[in-house]
């Protein structure tokens, strides 16, 4: 199958790819999140640690 | 037994444990959700009636799994904070409320989304769109009450309370939507339920399902080691360096 | 100093609640205002026609009992909260479900019940039929009641929350879908000429359950609000 087929879904592509992308988005959204709040606590304990 | 489940409850063991186990969920968990991407894109044959939209399911029918499956372990995580009265386990509901609503979001979008091209319109009131809906409230409840209260114990249990209320009214809510969608249609086609595929057209919606739960078991990981940081910020253990 | 009897106590607060609510009229009267205010609102809102208008009446008149037994659901426990009066009945070593149950029976008594007798009237305003007025009523009773358990437990987890009154309905008009679906669709089974057993039943199936695990839900939530 050939890219330009591949991409056009059959005549689906708008919905296809807006359903995918929309799914990669909230994955990639959650994954910044997650490491995010991770971080920013890891970051508030080291500087309560260091002003003690 | 016992003894291997307090030490889990302990936060430092917690904190260490879930820092190891975090990238065995993460990257195993990007190459399912990539595999399964390919597979459900590419190698799959686009189905008789549906053509290439029908991929859509390949997203969408996980992502709905996802919704319930997190609710659940939502609710069974708050059960356990409010009954056994341990911490860690209302850090871990609060963590899946987040995933766990983008996830029913993703179900609508997605569902919706697929029903453009299917049925003409882009919203339907079959049972598992109006399901999922009334799903997203349950969370958007959830959320709404924890962030109401400025202490953060009376948030953890009072929001314990609504997730076990709202894990039990769910088959109710379920069945009683079933139950009005086949009202007025008398030889219903349940619309976005599962057709009768073939076997292998299914392989991409397992291998996606695994993957999102590897994300969800990442994602918890990384937000209760945050979590556990937030909890015992004057705890010793913290303040000898961890 | 003997302590009394759980019937005793209960029956106290149900009595307790409706004597002073006896002397705040308007407090009672106002969901039953705003029950008929939101009914007019559809045949404003759509027509006049009383043809179309029959066939969503058991739907508008179902949507504005709930709406108006929420708005009444938010002051449930509130006063007493306040004045310390719920703190010493988590004290008082009686059992908490049956002391709060009470108090959501008198609640019932003085906001679900004049719903439900308003019902018919308000509903024959939009259409319905005679005939669907056994399926409304029987419908409306067993719903308004199950309603006011599970806005009870709301109203517990919710007690002393700014602007509670709005977090209230948005944690309870999800669970009280069911229970729209399973009334309003017995009345319009009723205006076909069908039996409403079906949905009837299933409403009872749901109040029983309520009933027997709601108060189990409120004095949890209740300690919650009050110990911390």
């Amino acid at each position: 199958m050939d890219l330009q087929e591949f991409l056009r879904m059959g005549g689906y592509a708008g919905y296809v790819w807006t359903a995918y992308g929309l799914t990669a988005l909230v994955l990639l959204l959650n994954w910044i999140a997650a490491r995010r709040s991770e971080a920013r606590e890891q970051e508030s304990a080291r500087r309560r640690s260091r002003a003690d | 037994m016992w003894l291997w489940f307090h030490k889990l409850a302990s936060p430092p063991h917690a904190y260490r444990l879930l820092g190891k186990m975090a990238p065995w969920f993460g990257w195993p968990a990007l190459a399912m959700i990539l595999l399964a991407t390919w597979w459900g894109l590419a190698r799959a044959p686009a189905d008789y009636q549906q053509g290439d939209a029908f991929r859509i399911l390949y997203v969408h029918a996980p992502s709905a799994w996802m919704s319930m499956f997190i609710y659940v372990a939502m609710a069974v995580a708050a059960a356990v904070g409010l009954i056994w009265r341990i911490k860690l386990a209302h850090a871990a509901a609060a963590a899946c409320a987040p995933i766990g609503a983008s996830f029913t979001f993703l179900a609508l979008a997605t569902g919706s989304i697929w029903g453009k091209p299917m049925w003409g319109t882009w919203w339907v009131w079959d049972a598992r769109l109006t399901s999922e809906l009334i799903l997203l409230f349950l969370y958007l409840g959830y959320m709404a009450l924890r962030s109401s209260f400025d202490d953060p114990q009376r948030a953890d249990r009072a929001s314990a309370v609504l997730a076990i209320v709202g894990v039990i009214n769910v088959p109710i809510i379920h069945y009683s939507v079933e139950w009005w969608t086949t009202l007025h249609q008398p030889a219903s086609v349940t619309k976005l339920d599962k057709p009768a595929i073939a076997l292998e057209m299914l392989y991409p919606l397992f291998i996606m399902i695994i993957g999102f739960q590897l994300y969800f078991g990442w994602a918890i990981s990384r937000r209760l080691r945050g979590e556990i940081l937030r909890r015992e910020r004057n705890a010793k253990w913290l303040q000898e360096g961890a | 100093m003997r302590r009394a009897a759980t019937s005793t106590a209960a029956n106290l607060v149900f009595r307790r609640d409706l004597t002073l609510a006896w002397r705040r009229w308007d407090e009672v009267a106002q969901p039953l205002i705003f029950y008929v205010v939101v009914t007019t609102l559809f045949p404003l809102a759509t027509t006049p026609d009383l043809a179309q208008l029959r066939v969503i009446s058991g739907g508008v008149v179902w949507v504005a009992a709930l709406l108006a037994s929420l708005l009444a659901l938010e002051s449930l426990f509130r006063s007493d909260v306040e004045d310390g009066t719920m703190e010493q009945w988590v004290l008082s070593g009686q059992p908490l479900g049956w002391l709060l149950l009470a108090k959501v029976a008198s609640h019932w008594v003085l906001t679900g019940l004049p719903l439900v007798i308003m019902a018919p009237v308000v509903g024959t305003a939009l259409g319905l039929p005679f005939d669907a007025w056994g399926a409304l009523v029987a419908s409306l009773l067993l719903g308004t009641a199950t309603l006011s358990v599970l806005g009870g437990i709301g109203a517990a987890l919710t007690v002393g929350v700014r602007r509670g009154s709005v977090l209230l309905s948005l944690l309870v008009l999800p669970l009280a879908m069911p229970l729209l679906i399973f009334g309003s669709r017995a009345v319009g089974m009723a205006m076909d000429g069908e039996s409403p057993a079906g949905p009837l039943q299933l409403l009872a199936a749901i109040f029983f359950l309520t009933l027997s695990l709601g108060p189990l839900a409120m004095s949890a939530a209740i300690r919650i609000s009050v110990e911390t």
